[in-house]
């Protein structure tokens, strides 16, 4: 299995407070790895480092063989680093065809590649999802579940070999959390990988095979998802002393 | 030697008395972007509106103009009540509130303005009181009453509104609105009641700011635009909400334009306000990204 | 309709707008006409970034007079061609546009906005202390009786110019809205996070755009000192640009290239009729309350109400699709 993240030695501070600390993590290509935490325990902080939006001070993010450190967001979605966001955020005057349609034109056919045929590959990833025949429709008209799977739809649409769901289940059914949960597996069956940060732990044990916790900015643990659970340095994170 | 030394002497301490009358056009747009959030262009405007309330009680009452915007103050906070309540319905709470929120802001800077050529002409306001005209001496230091006694008004109007902030419950949920509108939301007070005091607030200093602006000079109803630069600057660089990063922004920029005033000439003192915005926008954008 | 038929439509009614007016043949047409087409410019520049980025500029008479100077003090260095002093002014402007936007556009769009405002005064201020292009007491342009190269009036030329102009920013307007770049503009002004996360180079664009929407309003400012013969400071920087510049794309609406232009030929119109009857003053107060009024109660603008550029009311809007080739991934 060959290497597809690399992360070491990620640090980032704001002000006085440590948000990451030395934090490492090696991602093989086609892996599903289930990242957990406490609230504030930096895993958002390690997200936005990973795609871009915030700068890490020290350490070396390495994606497919590229440095990542000082590309802007954009850059790294170009070479494949793909994520959805905690709270959705579509593009809210755009359609959601026309929500899909951005990381096809900016991703996609940027890759000299050869380009697409937008309305056919639209339908096909809104197929995927779930979304079937909602093109002309806007955000403002989808239900909770239907803002969810047109993030991951929006994610997919730029053909990622890894994809970050940032808590892509938070507040939903226990229907819906099965019906994501079914999407994110197909997306690993089709070669994509994927970190999945949740709190849903029925969610993250059903889908990882492995699994990390982050706690107040370390990697306290990294490994089988039923022997980290077990582990008492986890299982007082989470449930106190 | 000697020349130059009071020159300079006396360019810092006009700089510093500048500076607190700085300081009172800047605490509203401290008040409505930095702890509020609304970018109220229209500011400076409302400063001008001021003036010309102190200036009309003055030339046709013969009131005191400083004492006279004290008075006036409560009529501008319900203009600010009001103002809030249209942008609040209209933008805010429709989550529209960047273009056109901008442009609504806009449109009040030019309605105000035109509004007061139409009703008092384009020619230069000023105003009579016993403290425009004399100066203290120290030695080679001059200081101007017509400049001592608006710094000492606006740090007075600073003060009282800190300790508003500080001690009273209103003040506090005010305080905690500019931090997250949720936490006040559990306080079990209502956060647009609570933003509408506060930018009514906002408007209310514009009274006694444009009172002491038409105390240290002439006003014409567009001179707002040129302070417009000087207020945002003073306000971001004195990190944005905060009374006494406001006043010390305010001084060190009066004592710079003071300076320039000195030595190179006073037609280059707007362009000293805008090299000193760009450079807050260049320093502190750290403290600026995530509001 | 494509773009070549559009290109030929939009020739094809300035023509015939330049025809009628020579029918007409009264000066005053011609004076009245080049003030509502260089807002139609105005306008529709103030929207490639406004509109489509959501990015306020207040600066237009800044990036409308310093172009206006740089006539002035081109005319002082040497003589030039009226289209090559255009094209000059609108590389000072863009260059400006391209300065202001690296500077503040890395941070919330406030920002920009207030630093535009700052700009213009501090650009006036330039323009007051610079003696070599008049100073504060102004400097005269004088204007040729007639053109060598059309045989026609001065002030038809400058009216022509100004059509091609305005049928250039409006056809380069609506290449942006139907291509990558316009989806692009959309989704910073909708979410610049989401948008860089979509692959959206977002910082480029909107250099792009501020560039762009900065060089079109200069080249609208290059003729004004032929326009009015006499230029200086405050009336070159007047507040009423930058006010008409705003409130005619807000009231026509931004979504969409028609927007602009309705809310000029509309306003500037207006303008130009009443200035005979009400003063200047009592015109932009009337502007002024039409701004607000249009940005409270109907923020799509005139074309809204009639569907056009309304995301609630384009269901199933059909865009050209780009020639397919097959895809080796």
């Amino acid at each position: 299995m060959s290497l597809l993240l690399e992360v070491s030695g990620l640090g980032k501070r704001f002000g006085g407070f440590v948000a990451l600390e030395g934090v490492d993590l090696s991602i093989g290509a086609g892996e599903r790895v289930g990242l957990i935490g406490p609230n504030g325990s930096g895993k958002s902080t390690f997200v936005n480092c990973l795609c871009g939006t915030l700068r890490n001070e020290t350490g070396q993010v390495r994606f497919d063989g590229h440095v990542l450190n000082r590309l802007a967001a954009h850059r790294r979605t170009r070479l494949g680093l793909a994520r959805s966001f905690q709270l959705p955020r579509p593009f809210p005057s755009l359609t959601v065809g026309e929500n899909l349609r951005i990381p096809i034109e900016y991703v996609v056919h940027t890759r000299g590649l050869g380009r697409l045929d937008v309305p056919a590959r639209c339908e096909e990833l809104l197929d995927m999802v779930g979304l079937t025949g909602r093109a002309d429709d806007l955000p403002a008209g989808l239900t909770q579940v239907e803002m969810r799977k047109l993030e991951l739809a929006r994610a997919m649409a730029a053909e990622p070999k890894l994809l970050i769901a940032d808590e892509a289940m938070a507040g939903l059914s226990h229907q819906e959390v099965d019906d994501i949960l079914a999407l994110l597996l197909r997306m690993n069956q089709d070669g994509v990988t994927i970190i999945m940060i949740e709190h849903i732990m029925r969610a993250v044990m059903q889908f990882s095979q492995r699994l990390v916790v982050l706690v107040a900015g370390r990697k306290i643990a990294d490994g089988l998802p039923a022997e980290v659970i077990r582990n008492p340095e986890v299982e007082r994170a989470y449930l106190g002393e | 030697m000697d020349i130059s030394f009071s020159l300079l002497g006396n360019a810092i301490v006009s700089g510093l008395l500048l500076g607190g009358f700085y300081a009172a056009v800047t605490i509203g747009i401290s008040i409505s972007f930095g702890m509020l959030d609304i970018v109220n262009i229209a500011h400076p405007a409302f400063i001008i509106l001021g003036s010309y309330g102190a200036y009309f009680a003055n030339s046709q009452l013969g009131v005191d103009p400083i004492v006279a915007s004290l008075v006036l103050t409560p009529a501008f906070y319900l203009l600010g009540a009001g103002i809030y309540e249209v942008y609040h319905r209209s933008f805010e709470r429709r989550g529209d509130a960047s273009m056109r929120g901008l442009a609504f802001f806009f449109g009040l800077l030019f309605i105000t303005e035109v509004v007061l050529v139409l009703v008092f002409g384009v020619d230069y306001r000023l105003v009579r009181a016993i403290y425009i005209g004399p100066s203290l001496h120290f030695g080679e230091i001059e200081v101007p009453l017509r400049l001592l006694v608006p710094a000492v008004a606006s740090l007075a109007m600073i003060g009282g509104l800190y300790l508003f902030l500080s001690r009273s419950f209103i003040g506090r949920a005010i305080q905690a609105v500019a931090q997250d509108q949720g936490a006040l939301r559990l306080m079990a007070a209502d956060p647009v009641r609570i933003k509408r005091i506060a930018f009514a607030l906002s408007i209310a200093t514009a009274s006694v700011g444009g009172a002491i602006l038409i105390v240290i000079q002439p006003v014409e109803p567009s001179l707002g635009r040129e302070y417009i630069g000087r207020v945002f600057a003073i306000a971001v660089l004195g990190g944005l909400g905060s009374f006494a990063g406001t006043v010390v922004a305010a001084m060190v920029l009066g004592i710079m334009e003071s300076l320039t005033a000195t030595f190179y000439g006073p037609s280059w003192s707007p362009a000293v306000a805008f090299g000193f915005l760009l450079l807050a926008l260049a320093v502190k954008p750290s403290g600026m990204f995530g509001r | 309709m494509r773009g070549k038929h559009f290109l030929l439509a939009a020739v094809a009614v300035a023509a015939l707008v330049f025809g009628a007016a020579r029918l007409v043949n009264n000066g005053y047409v011609f004076f009245a006409g080049y003030v509502v087409l260089q807002y139609v410019v105005l306008a529709t520049a103030w929207n490639i970034l406004g509109g489509y980025t959501g990015y306020v500029n207040f600066g237009t008479a800044g990036f409308f007079a310093l172009a206006a100077y740089t006539t002035v003090a081109l005319e002082k260095l040497t003589p030039l061609p009226l289209p090559v002093v255009m094209l000059a002014g609108g590389l000072v402007s863009g260059l400006l546009g391209l300065g202001m936007g690296y500077l503040t556009l890395r941070l919330r769009g406030a920002f920009f906005s207030i630093a535009t405002l700052a700009m213009a005064v501090v650009a006036q201020t330039f323009m007051v202390n610079w003696s070599f292009v008049g100073g504060s007491s102004g400097a005269f342009a004088i204007r040729p009786p007639r053109t060598a190269l059309f045989g026609i009036d001065y002030i038809q030329y400058l009216f022509l110019l100004m059509l091609g102009l305005a049928v250039l920013v409006i056809v380069v307007a609506r290449l942006i809205e139907r291509s990558r770049l316009g989806d692009g503009f959309a989704a910073i002004r909708d979410d610049e996070l989401a948008a860089e996360a979509s692959g959206v180079p977002t910082l480029r664009l909107k250099l792009l755009a501020t560039a762009l929407s900065g060089a079109f309003m200069g080249m609208a400012g290059a003729p004004l000192p032929y326009y009015v013969t006499y230029l200086d400071p405050p009336s070159a920087f007047s507040l009423a640009y930058a006010a008409n510049t705003i409130a005619m794309p807000l009231i026509g609406g931004t979504a969409s290239w028609p927007g602009p232009l309705v809310g000029a030929l509309l306003i500037a119109t207006m303008q130009q009729v009443a200035t005979v009857t009400i003063s200047s003053a009592v015109n932009l107060l009337i502007v002024g309350l039409m701004l607000v009024a249009f940005v409270i109660a109907a923020p799509y603008g005139i074309i809204g109400w009639f569907g056009i550029g309304r995301p609630d009311r384009r269901r199933g809007r059909k865009r050209a699709v780009p020639k397919l080739r097959e895809r080796d991934a």
